[in-house]
């Protein structure tokens, strides 16, 4: 009979030993990118925060000696995903609202639910596409090619899975006792969705569509051929209607530049970029993570 | 005359020196002596929340897999410390096998099942045998005969369950314990697996948990009662304890302890 | 409960709030039938926008490698190869990597904290835009691995995949940056099918004394392995689609090349260059380019929901 004691060279024991090692390796190497990429842009991205990046325009490449600030691009990112949000928005959490609570999982509903699979996958680049065919080359939008509302528009393209995924999740979380309760009572449909359920469900909702706003924010290649660039501020409303920057175009821009000034910019945006991002990213983890703390007790 | 020299022989094959299990700083199990004679079928019983499952599962460091479980104590087996730090868990899993409550075929051809087991164990022989002697010793063969090559889970439960136990027996394990095996099952399967156990006694040391003290009757020839108290410096929490260990036949006949008496008579459990 | 059924038929609601009700629901399946309006919009536009290129050049234009707006001629196969060549050889690293990471988080080789750590690292990696891991793949990670790539044709020129000098922006650059981008999804995907795997398995396995990566290889991963398909087909979308980080590491160049090492250019990549500065059939070119880029990544998604929908785990 074998001794019951560790043999260390047993096969069994070094392919283990030896597996153990290659999946620890496996996960050394996964979280150095983010380490090496969060680092490099706190240290190139921090150390060209000054109070003009945030309120001055970017002065065109080739002026080595001074390149501006991030004003423009700031605003216009702002700006073009809240356009995005409220293309968006309502129309993913009115169609997660059919799935969730309309929808008797019928063939409609598979086919919609496929399609939203479908959309979320599609290369976010084809939604520039066809922005791009739709409104900047018709010039349907009062006659303007490249504008902000069509990078808003190509964008909400990109977040509209995203948000009819969480609100039907979300929504299906929802346990139904509490809507045989308000319909027991009289309520109709609309108001037990408006008041019990949506209210219920708020939090997960909520939650995913933060995120969803955020990894938005970051996308660049349905804008460049879209919303374009502007070296200028953003004034009245009327630029919603002419090209605009946004900061992840201007680290597109910049990042190419032989210039080491715009090469700059290009970090300093990246820095906003990546910590708004991470922050929201981070906080709405906590918040996910304590609700469902509460959740329990 | 000869039946009482041939008990009087038989050896410890596991025993229990003073082990306390805890999860984290909740204490499951205290203070247990425990002594397994080889070729018994010892049964574990007791009310739940009493530690019997935590003690099984100890007795071949299953308890590894569940996180900040730990034991303080001795388990010797085959003169050996299987808590020791310079054993090897794997090995004492191939000498100690385990049959859980839930059947839990590998999603693997029901004969796949069976060679997995043994293949890791090193089997040289010939495997379609083994198979075959396995299933027929678990007494499942004929209801498997026919489909060796179908999946696992296209057994009925109570079938299923035999075939662990096959599983099991292929790695020709030094000890069988088993885990509430019928729990999950209906009644004729239940005979069915009790009638597999008298079978297997002849070759193999079981220990197995039960709810069902009518089981523990029929199947075992010694019991260990498991009761859980409120210990004083507790807080509040019930604590897991052997109540008492003998024949079977003492512990539902002539128990000495009054709570053995209360739980066999279902007053609590 | 009979009565008071009738009691409620016979209870008024106002004529107003009904048809809110109706309005309302209306409305809403108006919105959630967009998403298909929008998805077959988009693919019946890049269809009819492609067709003067289609009509022109029909399938030839898939397996031709001219691409040059002064002479009017168009043929997207160094892109094509480019897209593929750089999504499976990215997705052939990533596979072990992000597996291998997976098991590390659903094991319990560390404390559960590390793991957790890990696992949030890896995920927040996903949250970071692509356009700055482009930004700093130009600046940091191809310096870095410079004198690798002299080595690797140095050493390994006789392997066409390697076979020129190294550009400073070349296809293995994107494939590496590709592989950061691809890890968070493979990793999240395998981690998610290896926690479902019923812990009963896990039981089965050590308790007849297999070893745990003797349990890993022949029992987890099996019982995982569809999710993981799915993911990595993912993934594969994903990679095909790719466009900020490639476009600005890549090289951009349509003169074909088997090597890594030299530029390249892949389908999303070339829109991102040329779309904005294109003009008369050129646009259609791209726009049928766009097509097939479209008609991949979607073939690529309906496979892999078809896999998670077949083989969800049964047991």
């Amino acid at each position: 009979m074998n001794s019951l004691y560790y043999q260390k060279k047993l096969s069994r024991n070094v392919g283990d030993k030896f597996f153990t090692s290659l999946s620890v390796f496996c996960a050394l190497i996964a979280i150095l990118p983010l380490i090496f990429v969060v680092t490099y842009i706190l240290i190139k991205g921090g150390a060209q925060i000054t109070p003009e990046l945030f309120t001055l325009e970017p002065n065109p490449p080739g002026d080595d000696l001074d390149a501006g600030g991030i004003n423009p691009a700031l605003i216009g990112t702002l700006v073009i995903t809240t356009i995005a949000s409220i293309i968006a928005i309502p129309v993913g959490v009115g169609g997660g609202i059919y799935l969730a609570e309309y929808s008797k999982g019928g063939p409609f509903s598979k086919f919609i639910r496929f399609g939203v699979n479908v959309l979320a996958g599609v290369p976010s680049i084809i939604a520039g596409v066809f922005i791009y065919a739709l409104i900047v080359s018709t010039k349907i939008l009062f006659g303007s090619m490249y504008s902000g509302f069509a990078g808003g528009m190509a964008l909400s393209i990109l977040m509209l899975p995203t948000v009819i995924k969480t609100t039907d999740e979300g929504l299906k979380l929802v346990p139904n006792e509490l809507r045989y309760a308000s319909l027991g009572i009289g309520a109709s449909m609309y108001t037990t969705i408006l008041k019990i359920t949506l209210p219920t469900a708020f939090r997960s909702i909520a939650t995913g569509v933060v995120l969803g706003i955020a990894r938005a924010a970051g996308e660049t290649a349905p804008l460049i051929f879209t919303a374009l660039f502007s070296y200028y501020y953003i004034v009245g409303f009327e630029d919603l209607f002419y090209e605009m920057g946004s900061l992840a175009v201007l680290i597109y821009n910049f990042a190419l530049e032989p210039y080491d000034a715009q090469n700059k910019l290009a970090w300093a945006a990246s820095f906003i970029l990546v910590i708004s991002i991470l922050t929201v990213n981070i906080f709405s983890r906590i918040f996910a993570a304590f609700t469902e703390k509460t959740k329990r007790v | 005359m000869i039946k009482n020299t041939k008990k009087s022989q038989k050896k410890n094959i596991l025993s229990l020196e003073d082990v306390s299990i805890s999860y984290g700083t909740f204490e499951a199990v205290r203070n247990v002596f425990l002594n397994f004679k080889a070729g018994d079928i010892t049964s574990l019983i007791g009310p739940s929340g009493c530690g019997k499952s935590t003690v099984l599962r100890a007795l071949n460091r299953m308890n590894d897999l569940i996180p900040n479980c730990s034991l303080k104590g001795t388990v010797l087996f085959d003169g050996t410390n299987i808590y020791d730090k310079r054993v090897d868990p794997v090995e004492v899993r191939r000498r100690i096998g385990m049959v859980f409550q839930q059947p839990n075929p590998f999603p693997k051809s029901i004969y796949e099942n069976i060679a997995f087991g043994a293949r890791i164990n090193g089997f040289t022989g010939d495997m379609d045998e083994l198979v075959e002697s396995s299933l027929r010793k678990a007494a499942v063969w004929s209801e498997c005969k026919d489909k060796l090559n179908d999946s696992g889970y296209s057994l009925s439960g109570g079938q299923q369950q035999r075939l662990c136990i096959a599983r099991t027996i292929a790695i020709e394990p030094e000890i069988i314990l088993m885990d509430e095996p019928c729990s999950a099952l209906d009644p004729i399967s239940t005979l069915k697996i009790e009638e597999t156990m008298h079978e297997l006694k002849k070759n193999y040391t079981i220990i197995i948990v039960t709810h069902n003290m009518q089981q523990a009757l029929r199947v075992s020839d010694m019991t260990a009662f498991f009761n859980a108290v409120e210990y004083e410096d507790g807080d509040g929490g019930k604590v897991g304890y052997l109540a008492e260990f003998d024949s079977t036949k003492k512990i539902f006949n002539s128990p000495k302890e009054k709570t053995t008496q209360e739980y066999i008579s279902g007053k609590f459990g | 409960m009979e009565e008071k059924l009738i009691l409620f038929k016979n209870r008024k609601r106002f004529g107003i709030e009904k048809n809110i009700d109706i309005i309302f629901k209306n409305t809403t399946l108006v919105l959630s039938s967009l998403v298909a309006i929008v998805l077959f919009g988009i693919i019946l536009v890049v269809f009819f926008q492609s067709f003067e290129s289609f009509s022109r050049y029909g399938l030839n234009f898939l397996v031709t490698s001219e691409w040059n707006p002064v002479k009017d001629e168009y043929g997207a196969f160094t892109a094509i190869y480019g897209t593929l060549v750089t999504s499976l050889l990215s997705l052939l690293i990533t596979i072990p990597l992000g597996v291998g990471t997976a098991i590390f988080i659903t094991e319990d080789f560390v404390p559960k904290f590390v793991r957790e750590i890990v696992g949030s690292f890896v995920e927040l990696l996903a949250a970071i835009p692509s356009v700055v891991l482009g930004l700093w793949a130009i600046f940091v990670m191809e310096p870095f691995f410079r004198e690798f790539f002299v080595f690797l044709h140095k050493f390994f020129g006789w392997i066409p995949l390697f076979s020129s000098e190294p550009a400073g922006r070349n296809s293995l650059l994107a494939i590496i940056i590709l592989v950061v981008m691809l890890l968070p999804i493979v990793t999240s995907i395998a981690r998610d099918s290896l926690n479902q795997v019923p812990k009963k398995l896990r039981n089965a396995s050590y308790g007849i004394g297999a070893s745990r990566w003797k349990t890993i290889f022949s029992v987890i991963l099996p019982a995982a392995l569809s999710g993981i398909m799915a993911g990595v087909l993912l993934a594969l979308g994903r990679a095909m689609g790719e466009t900020m980080a490639v476009t600005m590491i890549i090289g951009n160049s349509n003169v074909f090349s088997w090597s890594l090492l030299s530029p390249g250019y892949t389908i999303s990549s070339m829109l991102a260059n040329q779309f904005g500065e294109a003009d008369g059939s050129q646009v259609s070119s791209l726009f049928y380019a766009a097509f097939v880029l479209m008609i991949l990544s979607l073939v690529v998604n309906i496979f892999a929901q078809w896999l998670v929908k077949k083989f969800s785990l049964k047991y």
